[in-house]
């Protein structure tokens, strides 16, 4: 769990106190995506539910499949596979064949966290590692939008979803059409064009736009964010490290040219980075473990993300931001450690 | 094992001399130089002729029925064109390219010219046809792109995409000195104007990769092209 | 050390000492140009050609060169038949040159080359160099060829350029990206590591009842 700033409290020894459970940490996590995989069902219909379940079943399967083959003890039990399920599923787009979904899973636990030897062991984030992979072997259906809050979303999925195993997806041009929606132009706020034709930072905020099945509303990733966080079981400086840079970058650039850059808001509340932020960067195998080493992470976290958002040709950035920030946590915490009590500085170490 | 033995066991008491190495090394550059010469004497010929055959397919998709190619090296920072020929370590890319008609008589068709720029991944390379008289962009071919397979590789591929440099117009400005209009991408399917490229729906990079490196080179090369436009029909025939 | 048989010299490379999946020499081409089958066969052959030509002139030149040169040399006589290599792949087809890119002049710097001159035609006579040669050259195709064949059927949902599952195949396309081929060159080793050490586990108990 997070590092807690040192308080005044002096107790007398002994000072052991009994450590959270991962089992007790991944169910409150399960619970704070809840309302956020709710919504997105709610959102984007049966293909979102589908999309979830499939995201978990895969990930738990292959995890029990894992467990078994190494001969280890059955890690199911501990909620974290079906938590990185959860998260995977909801980075991917609603329209996702279900297919590429299980493919997906299979790879956020079997390539992501088994390799490296299990929960505890894993340099990057398990659930990204799955949606990179998704992002390179199938760009085109990982960048196909659909519309919210279509008619008839909870009778019928989208076409896309019941895609046959390795065969393309069928096209969604037709279902984007029926549904009718003017303005909408298949493709997220954040794709190029959008970023210098605003959305509305509300309707971000309010999850009112395409994008992924659970990115879209900014404004229960914060409040089940804050329960996390009420339940001591979030550090807070992470998110607000990534999303103040976000802001205060996005903000110094849009002040020099607010005709190429967007503005602070839009950047915030768009994309997948209050899902990244609050649920994903947070993941505690993955982030340094001192103060000073978190404020480093969540910051290189923001501005990476930023430099991808607008001087890449990627239409989202995040993902990759989180990735490489997990890569040099170790680098992170080496720098970062503090000095051991009763030890001199540096100085002294090479005498 | 007696070759091993005779190779190693003297030097370990008494190190070679340098004369000796100077003199062994210098043989087996002689005979490594020799074989190389050997190998492009015998290959030179062919590779030529495959470098030629692969352009003169190249321009002959861009700019159907030439059958002759002249050469130019046309330099858009200074300005001027010249013939290959006459150039000493410059790369073509200006091709007056010349066909004939019924009676066979040697007919000036266009030129195609190669632009290069980047894309999403890596630079991409292409060829492009104009055709002085009706000032268009006739035809349009990438040659080299690491655009990703089965999205941005698009623009080498989809037809609709393609159809696009059937018919584009590029006509200068009064004082022929640039584009009347630049010629720009926009979104799939909001295509209005002639001189506009109409994007590949979810490869709108690539596809403004392309727009941009056009634009780039036709700004410049298309009135470098109405400047010395005699001589170009000439073909230095 | 003994030297080895003539039937040894051959066949230690395809299998045994397999330079890609046993040694792991090799690998800037075996990750680079193996996106499609085509690719794998022609980068095999033109390793193999250098493999065996290089072997050879080293055995030949063997008695003659001196240790303290002796790397100048073998870099020497490699380089020369990666030039002549270059050039014979631009002659059959350009295509194919410009898919290899800059992989062809690497063959240079390529371990397996350099590793059979220093550990075995430097010390062998010219016959077994050139068995050894082309059995390191099986070898590596044959590695190159895993990694091809599984990287363009997943890639692009064709063999040799024939598609094998109809339009509707949703190719992969990471697998003929860069990051495919350490992926799929990782699941090879995997794969190999596994059956060794099972062949391993199950020669034990027959020893020790003997």
């Amino acid at each position: 769990m997070s590092s807690e700033p040192l308080s005044v409290d002096i107790l007398t020894s002994p000072h052991v106190k009994r450590p959270m459970s991962t089992n007790a940490i991944m169910r409150n996590v399960a619970v704070a995506l809840a309302p956020v995989a709710l919504f997105s069902i709610f959102a984007f219909g049966l293909s979102a539910l589908l999309l979830l379940s499939v995201a978990t079943i895969s990930c738990v399967l292959t995890e029990w499949a894992v467990c078994r083959l190494s001969g280890k003890p059955n890690t199911v039990g501990d909620y974290s596979a079906a938590v990185t399920g959860l998260l995977l599923g909801l980075t991917l787009p609603p329209s996702f064949p279900l297919w590429m979904v299980a493919v997906g899973g299979a790879i956020s636990i079997g390539l992501g966290k088994a390799l490296f030897g299990g929960l505890g062991y894993n340099t990057f984030n398990p659930a990204l590692v799955g949606r990179a992979f998704l992002q390179a072997a199938f760009p085109v259906a990982v960048t196909t939008w659909t519309p919210p809050f279509v008619q008839g979303r909870f009778l019928a999925c989208i076409p896309s979803t019941l895609a046959f195993p390795f065969l393309k997806p069928t096209p969604v041009a037709e279902y984007i059409a029926a549904a009718n929606i003017d303005a909408f132009t298949g493709a997220t706020p954040l794709n190029l064009e959008g970023v210098t034709r605003l959305a509305d930072p509300l309707d971000l905020f309010m999850g009112m736009t395409s994008g992924s099945t659970g990115e879209t509303c900014a404004v229960l990733i914060l409040l089940c964010g804050g329960y996390l966080l009420v339940r001591n079981m979030l550090d807070w400086r992470i998110p607000a490290g990534v999303l103040g840079s976000v802001f205060a970058l996005s903000g110094v650039l849009h002040l020099i040219n607010a005709d190429t850059y967007p503005g602070p808001l839009f950047m915030v509340f768009s994309g997948g980075l209050m899902l990244g932020a609050i649920f994903m960067a947070t993941d505690m195998v993955t982030s340094p473990t001192t103060a000073l080493g978190v404020w480093i992470f969540s910051i290189l976290i923001g501005v990476i993300t930023v430099v991808i958002r607008l001087k890449g040709s990627l239409p989202e950035g995040v993902m990759y931001a989180i990735l490489l920030a997990n890569a040099v946590t170790p680098l992170i915490e080496t720098w970062t450690q503090p000095r051991v009590f009763g030890t001199t500085k540096k100085a002294s170490s090479t005498s | 094992m007696s070759a091993t033995a005779a190779h190693t066991v003297p030097h370990a008491h008494k190190p070679t001399s340098s004369l000796y190495m100077i003199v062994l090394l210098g043989a087996v550059s002689t005979v490594c130089g020799l074989i190389i010469v050997v190998a492009d004497m015998v290959t030179a010929e062919t590779i030529r002729n495959n470098l030629a055959q692969i352009t003169r397919e190249a321009v002959g998709e861009v700019l159907p029925g030439s059958t002759e190619l002249v050469k130019y090296v046309a330099d858009l920072e200074a300005g001027t064109i010249t013939p290959l020929a006459e150039v000493t370590g410059g790369a073509t890319n200006l091709f007056a390219c010349f066909g004939t008609d019924e009676s066979g008589q040697r007919r000036f068709l266009g030129c195609v010219s190669k632009a290069a720029g980047k894309g999403y991944a890596g630079t991409i390379e292409a060829l492009y046809a104009y055709s002085p008289d009706a000032q268009t962009i006739t035809g349009f071919k990438v040659l080299e792109s690491k655009e990703t397979p089965g999205l941005g590789d698009k623009i080498i591929l989809d037809n609709d995409f393609n159809a696009n440099f059937t018919n584009l117009d590029v006509a200068l400005n009064g004082d022929m000195t640039a584009l009347a209009n630049p010629i720009v991408t926009v979104k799939h399917g909001k295509k209005t104007d002639p001189w506009q490229i109409d994007a590949i729906s979810g490869a709108t990079v690539s596809s403004k990769a392309v727009g941009a490196l056009l634009d780039a080179s036709a700004e410049r090369m298309i009135p470098l092209i109405h400047q010395h436009l005699e001589e170009l029909r000439k073909g230095g025939a | 050390m003994a030297s080895p048989s003539y039937k040894d010299s051959f066949v230690n490379g395809i299998w045994k000492e397999n330079p890609v999946f046993v040694q792991v020499l090799g690998m800037c081409p075996a990750l680079a140009i193996t996106n499609s089958v085509e690719n794998a066969i022609a980068m095999s052959c033109a390793v193999m050609f250098v493999l065996v030509t290089s072997n050879a002139l080293v055995s030949i030149l063997r008695k003659w060169v001196p240790k303290e040169v002796r790397i100048a040399v073998f870099i020497l006589i490699i380089a020369t038949f990666v030039t002549v290599t270059d050039y014979a792949v631009k002659a059959i087809s350009v295509p194919i040159y410009k898919a290899m890119g800059p992989f062809i002049a690497l063959i240079v710097v390529n371990c397996i080359i350099l590793s059979r001159a220093e550990a075995f035609s430097s010390k062998n006579n010219v016959l077994k160099s050139i068995l050894d040669g082309l059995g390191m050259g099986i070898g590596f195709s044959i590695a190159l060829l895993c990694m091809g064949g599984v990287r363009e059927i997943l890639g692009s949902g064709s063999f040799l350029g024939h598609p094998l599952f109809g339009a509707n195949y949703e190719p992969w396309v990471i697998f003929v990206l860069p990051s495919g081929g350490f992926f799929t060159l990782g699941a090879w080793l995997f794969i190999f590591a596994w059956w060794r050490e099972r062949g391993a586990r199950n020669k034990k108990p027959e020893g020790h009842q003997a």
